[in-house]
């Protein structure tokens, strides 16, 4: 399968098998209007199967948002056409308005203004728990 | 400005010293008459809960200060669509220090987040009642002059029961605990309970459905209510629910210094005929929420 390189933009690669999709949900990209690539189960040698995001537009990236659904994910930023950067990638202490709590007797299910924070309470285990209720993302 | 959300925001010291006020204001409730005089106390209450409410109340009288406050939802600005978080700006301009009962949890926090005054969670919802594990710990050191070094059973709702995994919490910090775990299948301790608090700190405990195959280990038994609703069938808490009812007769096997302790309100779980029993210490839980309710009070206020 051919994908284009792209000029001006990024490449969120080594995302674990199966986790493209959630992340290009949590960005956002479905409402950006440039080319974006989203490529499912791409042989890795190191990984066995792996999921790649490619973004050609020059637009700002949630690093926490990645950190959150799979840390060892790489992100390398393209300038015409070559890398020029490469975003190291940890799992984020607090995680805002990008998840909601799930949780209906939490008082951000009446008070909709509230920001939606989630705490990273668990590193090795990756648990996220709402700071208002403590229920579990 | 300090609020108390959960127990966990105590310190194992700072529990101590608050026991210690609290035997000091039993020992001399006058030197405390007016220790708060010109201070008020608001409790907002977003949903009636007359025992805490009162109890509140109670202490901040007692501490010769003042209240006001709501007791429903219905006579709040809440029933105008006022946000927490404004109400606690608001109360801030009227009072010293906030009681906050809301059936959301996690509202106390956010009252706490806006107020300019310390705020006290009387209560959110499932989450956490910290003034009443307070009560707890006061009544768990006067009966046994200590917190450390015991077995403790809870029985009943250890699925839902907010106070039993506050107490297992503020326990879990405490050595030699061991816990034994009484309850049907369907109200076991939630996973999250076991492993984040039991296992984490490498809390000794063992789970059982039998009250009376174990209640001989025990120096403190916690009962709560096996609530109908909790079941998934009628025959199942028709099978069960008596399993959980303490009565005199399940007593004689338990130790002559085993103190019995209930959040309440009763429905059935305590046979009435055990109110007489010296080992009954859930009306004395009661008078020792009001005395660590006017410590805490006295601590956020430093006064």
């Amino acid at each position: 399968m051919n994908i284009d390189s792209i000029n001006n933009g990024f490449v969120i690669d080594h995302i674990e098998a199966g986790r493209g999709m959630k992340l290009y949900e949590l960005l956002g990209l479905d409402k950006l209007d440039c080319s974006v690539a989203i490529i499912k189960n791409v042989h890795s040698n190191k990984m066995g199967k792996k999921d790649i995001i490619k973004i050609d537009a020059d637009i700002p990236v949630n690093l926490d948002v990645i950190g959150y659904v799979d840390p060892s994910a790489t992100v390398n930023i393209i300038k015409d056409g070559a890398l020029v950067e490469k975003k190291s990638i940890s799992m984020p202490e607090y995680l805002k308005n990008v998840i909601k709590c799930r949780n209906p007797r939490c008082i951000t299910a009446v008070e909709q203004e509230l920001d939606q924070v989630f705490k990273l309470t668990d590193r090795e285990k990756k648990i996220y728990r709402c700071i208002y209720c403590e229920s579990e993302a | 400005m300090r609020s108390i959300i959960d127990i966990v925001d105590l310190s194992p010291e700072e529990i101590d010293q608050m026991i210690e006020t609290a035997c000091d204001i039993i020992n001399n409730p006058q030197k405390y008459s007016e220790k708060c005089k010109g201070q008020k106390l608001a409790t907002l209450f977003f949903e009636p809960s007359t025992r805490t409410r009162l109890s509140f109340e109670a202490a901040m009288y007692e501490l010769g200060g003042n209240v006001i406050g709501f007791s429903e939802a219905s006579s709040s600005s809440a029933a105008k669509g006022e946000s927490v978080a404004d109400t606690a700006k608001v109360i801030s301009c009227y009072a010293d220090i906030i009681a906050m009962r809301h059936p959301k949890e996690g509202a106390a926090y956010v009252a706490a987040k806006n107020a300019s005054i310390p705020v006290i969670n009387a209560g959110d919802g499932g989450h956490c009642h910290p003034t009443q594990t307070l009560a707890d710990l006061l009544t768990i050191y006067r009966e046994k002059g200590r917190l450390s070094d015991m077995t403790i059973g809870f029985c009943g709702d250890l699925k839902f029961g907010r106070t039993v995994h506050s107490l297992i919490n503020a326990m879990s910090r405490y050595k030699g605990i061991k816990l034994v775990l009484i309850s049907p299948e369907e109200l076991i301790v939630p996973s999250y309970v076991k492993e984040d608090i039991i296992k984490k700190n490498n809390m000794e405990f063992f789970e059982t459905g039998d009250l009376e195959s174990v209640i001989g280990q025990l120096d403190i038994l916690y009962m709560t209510r096996v609530q109908r609703e909790r079941f998934f069938s009628e025959e199942e808490y028709l099978r069960l629910k008596d399993s959980y009812i303490l009565t005199p007769e399940k007593l004689k096997s338990a130790k002559d210094d085993l103190s019995i302790l209930h959040p309440l309100p009763r429905v059935n779980e305590i046979s009435v005929a055990v109110d007489d029993d010296p080992r009954a210490c859930y009306f004395k839980q009661v008078f020792n929420g009001k005395i660590m309710r006017m410590a805490l009070i006295l601590k956020l206020l430093g006064r």
